[in-house]
């Protein structure tokens, strides 16, 4: 996907136009996004790289309104996220986005199959057909014998498979990832995010993906710098048999 | 969510069987002093419950019960004379000593019935009948005065003992309600009463009334009042008198009161405190639950649904020991315990309270807790 040319680049699904976030008052206060302009497209994986305290984690809560900003617009699948108020944003939060945490977030309580039901239980609907739904989709990731398994009988990895079937789940049009792959050793940081390209990425969705994890650049479409609050450089990522 | 919400609080095992004890603990312990001070409560009116008259007369200046203060034997007829009086009959009761063949002396209340009528008796008798009480020199005693005077062994039916150097000879065994003094009954016909007791101007001590069918007790107690100038009372407002007098002059209600307050406090402190251990610890979990859609007032049902499955299943639980309790040391009537629905719908009301404010200081922690947290 190349979306280097104005006249090729279709609408944006996810649109940020001059996003400003600052943390604290006074003397205190740090300014963490200093007007950010981003495009995100639907079928593509962005990568959002850059040193740590750069702003990445900010502004991944900024896209999923999930963090009030200061200044700025942000439209995502075209719902004028910054203007909704927090409930609504909840609410389409639930419907529109999936999500994928370091810490896999997964309720220790709940077996596989129920955590990854959770999103649709939220959503209204009900259990049984959310688990049924939630094995579907644990079949999907390699998951399907342990779906009556509590989260601290499954490896890390598995973990993070379980917490990838729980945000594709509700069927999002937006997944936002956040370091999925930093509580995981290499290999199987590979076999997740060869998982998250394989069933994450879709024609109808687009996938953010918050990393420091070199060795996973090469899964991404276009890799975002983002350094000191501003977005330094954007540039697409060459794949084998591209160009 | 009510069953994601569910499994959180019972996945935790320790925290909910921590959460469990706490409330448990304070309602047994708030039921259990609570039936105990209201076992006491209704130990302390016996004398009127046992008696079972609607309407008692005396002195007006009575400050319950058990104190006794003689009125002229005439005040049987004034009461008589009364509109709506249906019938009235004179009641002695006062305290004397009871010396038995083996040397042994017991303080005892003699209480003296109306012989044509034996209004006032016990309703239920153990031993012997009741009706005996009118041969020469009987007397009926209750099940506390065997207890107290020696046991069954020394006090049964037959048994000869001194009123004040006159013959007294039981005929039966009452069952009554335990007072608050635990003196043994004595109960004997008034005109008995009178002589074994020494000679006074005034021996009178009560007049048992009732009011006539067609007419409220309280209007005939208020008649009774206003033509005669004697205290008047129903039975009820004389129970509760007798009651206000007890939590007046004994430090009861204070040390009982204090009690329940101690368990109220330490009951929502080891649940406020747990509850939001619970939920601070929970509170990635629950940031991703808000990240994924959950509203605030969702996870705000859960919290409440949790922190009222537990309040609930601790009240049973508190519930079940305290009755247990009650019913192990009360069955022999040696405790007072008096488990009523009243009590058990108040420590409802309190436990509800815990609950509700565990679970708001929860909920105000998550009310602010942003989605971010997540990310972090």
């Amino acid at each position: 996907m190349d979306h280097s040319t104005e006249q090729q680049a279709p609408s944006a699904a996810v649109s940020l136009r001059g996003i400003v976030k600052s943390f604290g008052t006074g003397d205190t206060k740090v300014t963490v996004l200093r007007g950010i302009d981003l495009d995100i497209y639907l079928g593509e994986i962005l990568l959002l790289v850059g040193e740590s305290g750069g702003g990445k984690t900010t502004l991944l809560s900024a896209i999923a309104g999930i963090l009030d900003i200061d200044d700025g617009a942000i439209d995502v699948l075209g719902v004028p996220l910054s203007q909704l108020s927090a409930a609504k944003r909840t609410t389409f939060r639930g419907q529109a986005m999936g999500f994928i945490y370091q810490q896999f977030n997964l309720l220790p309580a709940l077996t596989a199959a129920e955590n990854v039901a959770v999103p649709l239980l939220i959503q209204k609907i009900g259990r049984a057909e959310a688990v049924q739904r939630a094995r579907v989709l644990l079949d999907r990731v390699g998951l399907g014998d342990r779906a009556e398994f509590l989260p601290k009988n499954l490896s890390g990895g598995q973990q993070q498979r379980v917490a990838i079937a729980r945000a594709l789940v509700n069927e999002p049009r937006l997944l936002i990832c956040d370091e999925p792959t930093a509580a995981l050793d290499g290999p199987n940081g590979q076999k997740v995010m060869e998982l998250l390209r394989e069933v994450g990425r879709a024609p109808d969705r687009c996938v953010v993906i918050v990393t420091h994890d070199s060795r996973i650049f090469h899964f991404g479409d276009r890799m975002a710098n983002l350094t000191d609050g501003r977005i330094v450089s954007i540039e697409s990522i060459a794949r084998e048999g591209t160009a | 969510m009510n069953y994601v919400a569910l499994k959180m609080l019972f996945g935790d095992r320790a925290k909910y069987l921590m959460l469990l004890c706490g409330l448990t603990f304070a309602v047994m312990l708030i039921v259990q002093q609570g039936s105990i001070f209201w076992g006491l409560m209704i130990w302390s009116q016996s004398s009127v419950s046992n008696l079972n008259v609607p309407i008692w007369v005396t002195d007006p200046g009575i400050a319950q019960v058990d104190e006794v203060k003689p009125i002229a034997d005439t005040a049987v007829d004034r009461v008589r004379s009364v509109p709506g009086v249906e019938w009235a009959v004179p009641l002695y009761k006062g305290l004397l000593r009871a010396r038995l063949s083996n040397g042994d002396y017991h303080q005892i209340t003699l209480t003296g019935l109306e012989s044509s009528t034996l209004i006032g008796r016990p309703a239920e008798v153990l031993e012997g009948r009741f009706e005996d009480i009118l041969q020469p020199d009987a007397v009926v005693l209750d099940q506390w005065a065997v207890e107290r005077m020696g046991g069954p062994a020394i006090i049964k039916i037959g048994t000869i003992f001194e009123l004040n150097d006159k013959l007294a000879r039981v005929v039966a065994i009452a069952k009554t309600q335990k007072s608050f003094t635990n003196i043994p009954v004595v109960y004997t016909t008034y005109e008995r009463a009178l002589r074994y007791v020494p000679r006074e101007r005034r021996t009178l001590s009560y007049v048992l009334a009732k009011a006539k069918d067609t007419l409220p007790v309280a209007e005939v107690t208020r008649r009774i009042q206003e033509q005669t100038g004697l205290g008047a009372f129903t039975a009820d407002d004389f129970g509760w008198k007798t009651i206000g007098w007890i939590l007046k002059n004994t430090g009861i209600g204070i040390n009982f009161g204090t009690t329940i307050f101690l368990g109220f406090i330490v009951g929502m402190a080891i649940a406020g405190q747990t509850f939001y251990l619970f939920t601070v610890e929970n509170l990635r979990q629950f940031g991703a639950l808000k990240a994924m859609g959950a509203s605030t007032f969702t996870l705000a049902r859960m919290i409440l649904l949790q922190a009222f499955t537990v309040g609930l299943t601790g009240y049973g639980l508190g519930i079940g020991l305290a009755t247990a309790f009650g019913f192990l040391t009360a069955r022999s009537g040696g405790l007072p315990f008096a488990e009523t629905w009243q009590l058990l719908v108040l420590v409802l009301m309190a436990l509800l309270a815990i609950c509700a404010f565990s679970a708001l200081i929860s909920i105000i922690k998550l009310a602010r807790l942003e989605p971010a947290v997540v990310f972090r």
